[in-house]
Formats: C-alpha cells, structure tokens, sequence
C-alpha cells in the first residue's frame, strides 16, 4: 500500500507546477489551464485524505470543487472571449485596463 | 513492490511529466491535450485510492466537458503559436520559477516533518466510501443543501457566461 505522504507530494509537485504556469505565462488561456492544474492537486489531496481517514467529507468537497471549477471555466473563458473582441490579444501584459 | 504501487509509480510520473508539458508548450491546443493526459491520471490515481465515483466524475466532467470548452474557446479565437522561449526569457520568469521551487520546498518540508500526525495505512476498513451508492447516499441527505445551492451556481454561471460573452465592451 502506498503511503499518504506519496500522494501529498505529488499534489505539492502537481500544484506547484500550475502555481508556476500562473505567474510565468502570459497567455490567458494557459494561465487557465494552470488554474486547473492546481485545482487538480488540491482535489488529490482531498481524496487522499478521505479514504485514509475512512471519512466521506474530502470526496463531498470535491464534488462540490469540480462544480465550481465548471462554473469557472465557463465564466472565465467568457472574459477572455470579451476581451479578445476588444483588445485582439490574449496576452495578460497587454490587458491593463483596470490598471491605474 | 506490489502491482498497487507500480500503478501510483507510473501514474504519477506521467502526471508530472504531461503537467511540465502543460505550462511549457508554446501552441495553446498541444497544452489542452497534455492537460486531458493529465486529467486521465489523475482519473487512475483516484482508482488506487478506491474512489470511484469521483474518477468517473473526473474523467466526464473535466476530461470531457471542461475541456470541450476550452478546446472550443482556442479554436474560435483562433490563436496562434507563441513566439519562441528564448525571445521572451525575462527575469520575471526567473522569479516566477524560483518562488516556485521554493513553494516546493516548503511544502515537502511540511509533508515530510509531519508525517507523525498523519492517517497510516489502514485503507482496506474503508473500501466502500468512494461507491457511487455511498457518495450518493451521502450527497441527498447529509450534503442535500450545498447540493441544492449548486444548482444556484450553475445557473448563475450559465447567466453570466451568456451575459459576458454577448456584450460588446
């Protein structure tokens, strides 16, 4: 049987590598997709941490994670869609229109 | 080594390998199908651990549906390829990168000092919580009410989606 610590290293190397893809891309889509990635990590953790504690609750959360991560997905991909229309870029520098 | 750990190997390694290839790769579509690799191992590493019901979920909601979308939204906006690495090397992304092994660090600092507190190895006991008939058990009578109110979100989503996507900014 594999140990617990195995699974949470590999969400700590999976959730850093999408935390690096957020701040190192510019391209808002990867930038979302990086998002994902991280989300992904967190929901191996919760589901690790549920059957090695026999409770049910980290796979609740996780239903309820992916849920929102669809409602994310598909508002996000909405701004970007309006962005594109406006500004003919999906560069994240090149989108400052809230900067001051 | 039994076959049970061979699986977490072999997974995990293609997991981390098509999540390097997901924020390395220059052509928005290649990173969406690494990602759908990704999905799909994670989908096994749920199987390992029991968990059924969210490995189906994981495979039809992200796998499919999730994905679907994204792949859709590169191709209407017709992206494409971004200018080579070494034209856009800065030091931002030497930042970026060192935070992140430091983060790294950090984290496999906690997981290993603390393996005191954390569950052992008990996991044969608990072999049916990750039924569909459990988790759905589960989901309609102590969770009903989150259940309903992502109902709520979902329609929200949808409004917001139609409502973003329509308007001309």
């Amino acid at each position: 049987m594999v140990p617990i610590q195995s699974y949470l290293v590999l969400s700590a190397v999976l959730f850093v590598i999408g935390a690096a893809g957020v701040l190192a891309r510019r391209n808002a889509i990867i930038v979302f997709m990086s998002i994902e990635l991280m989300l992904n990590s967190v929901n191996l953790t919760l589901i690790a941490f549920s059957v090695y504690l026999g409770n049910a609750t980290g796979q609740m959360l996780v239903f309820f994670v992916m849920t929102v991560a669809a409602a994310e997905a598909a508002v996000g991909l909405a701004i970007v869609i309006a962005l594109f229309r406006r500004k003919k870029t999906v560069n994240l520098d090149e989108i400052n229109i809230m900067k001051w | 080594m039994t076959l049970e750990s061979i699986l977490f190997y072999v997974l995990s390694a293609v997991a981390i390998a098509s999540a390097l290839l997901v924020v390395t790769r220059r052509s928005p579509v290649i990173s969406a199908l690494y990602l759908i690799v990704n999905f799909f191992c994670l989908a096994g590493l749920y199987l390992t651990l029991h968990a059924q019901f969210i490995a189906v979920i994981q495979i039809i909601v992200y796998a499919g549906a999730i994905m679907v979308l994204f792949v859709f939204v590169i191709m209407l906006l017709n992206l494409g390829d971004e200018p080579k690495l070494r034209d856009r090397m800065s030091y931002k992304k030497v930042i970026a990168v060192g935070l992140a092994a430091g983060l790294l660090t950090e984290l496999i600092y906690i997981i290993e000092t603390s393996w005191v507190i954390l569950p052992a190895t008990t996991i044969n006991d608990f072999t049916d919580i990750g039924t569909v008939e459990y988790v759905g058990g589960q989901l309609f009578t102590g969770y009903l009410f989150p259940f309903e109110v992502t109902s709520i979100l979902l329609l929200v989503a949808i409004v917001g989606a139609v409502v973003l996507a329509k308007r001309k900014f």
